[in-house]
Parts: structure tokens; sequence; C-alpha cells
């Protein structure tokens, strides 16, 4: 399988000293699915943010779809507008009705017209299972429900690869499940998706592979199967065993 | 001192009021706001900017004006523009700037350090999440801040933008010290003329507390209906 994202030795710094992120290393195949996870604090959200460049990096690269971030001339918009990208905290346009935040980029970056863009708004739409909410504001939708939206949104863009950026962690417990079946769903038809989240039984049901971070390293980077009987470092097994107790 | 009033003095002088003074201050009011938003929001682009310079220029603009009185900057304009004029176009007599072109130009510098504040807080206040989830669209700068920012920036502050508009409204009767007849100078000169004082600056009062008061009310409702749901 060939790459869609490379990182090599990507390393990060807030201030002359802090480095949030330690040589970094890792790929994601086309058609792969990477769950990344590890304690807070340990650079997995600023790493997902660097691959899109939505975070600069001191040194080391980024490659997506064979186009490397740190070159000259990188027109970083148009490689944006081919990545997705789910964060935390939704991010949908507050200001803007559910159709006009599925349609804004699709009109601005891609040129679509707008009854083209609509089309495809609904389309998603109805796939997220959402339709009767097209013309109300985020804010009247639940937490579960916009993220939905945030997903729609994303792959309007009709994206090469989505990044997940704790996606259910701002959820309350009875709606996460509704925004990680469309997940698993968009990893079942193939989609190459690069998920940092805590949930783990999400994790084995659709990741390929797990990688492992903690204090800005990549500490392991295994299959899934093998990752949860055997990781081979300490901090591996000590981050499962707290949190897989309950 | 009310034993003689006389309403017919403000009832003779009103169509000159309203239709010269009241119209010369609402449109410079109107003009400069439109103005000073679109420069003020310019400055606090630049401010906000993380290029080399233009925060530092902006910062310096802003301090600067608002470091001046009011009344300075509207001499300093009047009597100064003509010269910067003629040595900018290289003519050989200062250029003719009429007052109103001049109280317009004074204004919209001026109110537009105050717009560029409010509209600096504005875009402070919406989160850098916005910022980043129109990027990783693949939004450009120009349409992060023009679909994104800005839009809810301006929803967020309309109701201080609209309250210094109010403050506008009221400053542009400084431009009576250049002999301009705008709602108050208009006042004040049927004033002199007629040696009828206490009617004519009674009746601005009015006339000032009376569009400002019912401005504030509509602005306190406009902030009930206009707010983001959230």
């Amino acid at each position: 399988m060939s790459a869609m994202i490379t990182l090599n030795n990507v390393s990060k710094f807030y201030g002359p000293t802090f480095q949030v992120l330690k040589d970094c290393s890792l790929t994601v195949a086309k058609g792969e699915v990477v769950v990344v996870c590890g304690p807070s604090g340990s650079g997995k959200s600023t790493l997902i943010k660097c691959v899109n460049a939505l975070e600069p990096f001191e040194s080391g690269d980024i490659t997506v779809n064979g186009i490397s971030l740190k070159a000259p001339g990188t027109d970083l918009p148009k490689l944006r507008a081919r990545v997705g990208m789910v964060f935390q905290h939704f991010e949908l346009f507050p200001h803007l009705k559910i159709t006009e935040n599925l349609c804004l980029a699709q009109q601005k970056v891609l040129g679509r017209s707008r009854d083209e863009a609509m089309t495809k708004g609904e389309m998603l739409l109805e796939r997220v299972g959402l339709s009767q909410h097209a013309h109300k504001f985020p804010g009247q939708l639940s937490g579960g429900q916009q993220q939905r939206v945030a997903i729609a949104r994303a792959l309007a863009m009709d994206p090469i690869a989505m990044l997940f950026d704790e996606p259910t962690s701002a959820l309350d417990p009875e709606m996460i499940n509704e925004v990680l079946d469309v997940m698993v769903e968009l990893a079942r038809e193939g989609m190459t998706m690069m998920v940092v989240t805590h949930e783990m039984g999400f994790a084995r049901k659709v990741a390929h592979r797990v990688v492992f971070m903690d204090r800005g390293e990549v500490v392991e980077d295994a299959e899934t199967t093998s990752f949860f009987t055997e990781a081979k470092s300490e901090r591996a097994q000590l981050f499962l065993s707290k949190i897989l107790s309950h | 001192m009310f034993s003689d009033f006389d309403f017919n003095v403000i009832w003779r002088a009103l169509p000159y009021m309203l239709q010269e003074g009241l119209v010369f201050t609402l449109t410079l009011t109107a003009l400069a706001t439109a103005g000073g938003i679109v420069l003020g929001t310019l400055l606090a682009l630049m401010r906000l900017s993380s290029l080399p310079f233009l925060p530092q220029i902006a910062a310096g603009y802003v301090n600067t004006m608002r470091s001046l009185p009011l009344v300075l900057v509207i001499f300093w304009f009047y009597f100064l523009v003509p010269y910067i004029g003629q040595w900018v176009l290289q003519s050989d007599r200062p250029i003719a700037v009429g007052a109103f072109a001049s109280s317009l130009i004074t204004f919209t510098l001026f109110e537009a350090a105050y717009f560029s504040e409010i509209m600096r807080a504005g875009i402070q206040s919406i989160s850098r999440g916005q910022l980043m989830a129109g990027y990783a669209l693949g939004l450009n700068y120009r349409q992060v801040m023009g679909s994104v920012i800005l839009p809810q920036a301006f929803r967020n502050m309309a109701p201080v933008l609209l309250t210094q508009t109010i403050v506008l409204f009221q400053d542009t009767s400084l431009v009576y010290v250049l002999s301009i007849p705008d709602f108050l100078g208009a006042a004040s000169k049927v004033a002199q003329r007629d040696g009828r004082l206490v009617e004519m600056y009674l009746f601005a009062a009015a006339g000032y507390f009376l569009i400002s008061f019912t401005a504030s009310t509509l602005v306190k409702r406009l902030q009930r209906r206009i707010a983001i749901i959230r």
C-alpha cells in the first residue's frame, strides 16, 4: 500500500526550550485507519494539527499524498481543502445555518455552484441522519448532532483523508456512539483516517494500527491486536492498564 | 429667564434647523461611521497581523488619535489639509477643501481609531478554533476573515459599534467651531441673529437628547434580536 500521510522526524518547540514533539515519525497508508492515543499533554492533538499545517513545526517534514508541507511553493489552502478535519469542539460556524456551513467552502474553495453544493450537502446530511435539521443554526443542535454535521462538512470537500482530533471528548456520554457510528461506517468504506481518541472500543473495531504517544514522542506503533495484547513499552502497558481497567 | 420664552422663534427656525442643520449632522454621522468602521476594521486586522511592522503602524496611529482632543484634530485638518493637498499635488496654491469634506475626513480618521479598538476586541472574542476550522476547509486568510471571523465579530460588537455611533453623532456638534451650520451650528446662528439664546439652545439640547435616547433604546432592542444562537 502506498503512503497517504508520512511524518519524518517532526519536532516542534514552544519557546526556546519546551519541546512538544520529539522526532515523531509515522506513516498512514492509503485506506488505512490509524488511531493515535496517549495521556493528555502527550502532543497528540498538536501532532494531528501539524498534518494539515494548522500548527507550524520547526524540523522534520510531513508529506500528504506525495506533497511536502515544507517544500517552498506548496499551496497550503489547496492541500488543506483535500484533507478533512474534525475538531474536539466541532467548530461549526455559529452565525451560519447548517446548509451554509456545508456549502461555504464547497463554493468558495472548490468553486462549485450553489446547486451542486446544496445537493452534495443534503446528501451528506442525509447520510449522517440530520436532514430535518438543515435549516437550523448550530446552536440549536446537540453536541452529537453538531459533530455529525462537522463530519459532513469535512466530507463535502471530497477529502482524500480525514483527520479527527478527539472527536468525542467534548460530548456527553450518550452522544458518543452516534458520532462513532458515522466514523465506523466511514472507516469501513475505506477512507484513510488518522484519529486521535481515547475510545479504545473504536480502535479495536476499525483501526489497522495504534500509535501510542507520551511526552511528545511516538513510543509505540503497532498492529491493533498486538497493541492491545502485547504492548512492548512499559508506558503503553501502564496507559492501557489505566484506561481498560473499568 | 423663561418669562418671555417664545415658541415662535423655534417654529420659525424649524425648516432651517431640520433641512440644513439636521441633514448635515446626520449625513456626516452616517458617512463617518461607514468610513470609520471600514478603516477601523482594516486597522484592527493590521494590529492583529503577524506580519512585521503592520501592528506597530496601526498601534501608533490608534494611540496618536486617541491622545489628541477632537477639537484640535478638527482645527488641524481644516487649516492644514489645504496645504498638505498643495504639497502632495504640487499645485501653486492651497487646495480648496470644503467644510463638509474636511469634517468628513476628520471624523472618519478620528473615529477609525475608536472603531478599530472595538473591532479588535470583537475579532479576539472569536475562538482560535473558528480560525482553524476555516483554514482546515481550505479557505485562505481573506475568506476566513470575510466569511467566518468578521461576520461574527460584527454581530458580537454591533451594540458597542452603534453606541459609539451615538457618541459620534453628539461629537459632530464640535464642527460648529468651523462655523459650519450643523444642527448645533444652525441653532447657534439663529440664536445670535435673533438674540434668542435660551430658546435655540434648549431646542438643540432637546433635539440631541431625543435622537440619542431613541437610538440607544433601539440598540438595546436590536441587541436582543441579533445575538448568535449558542
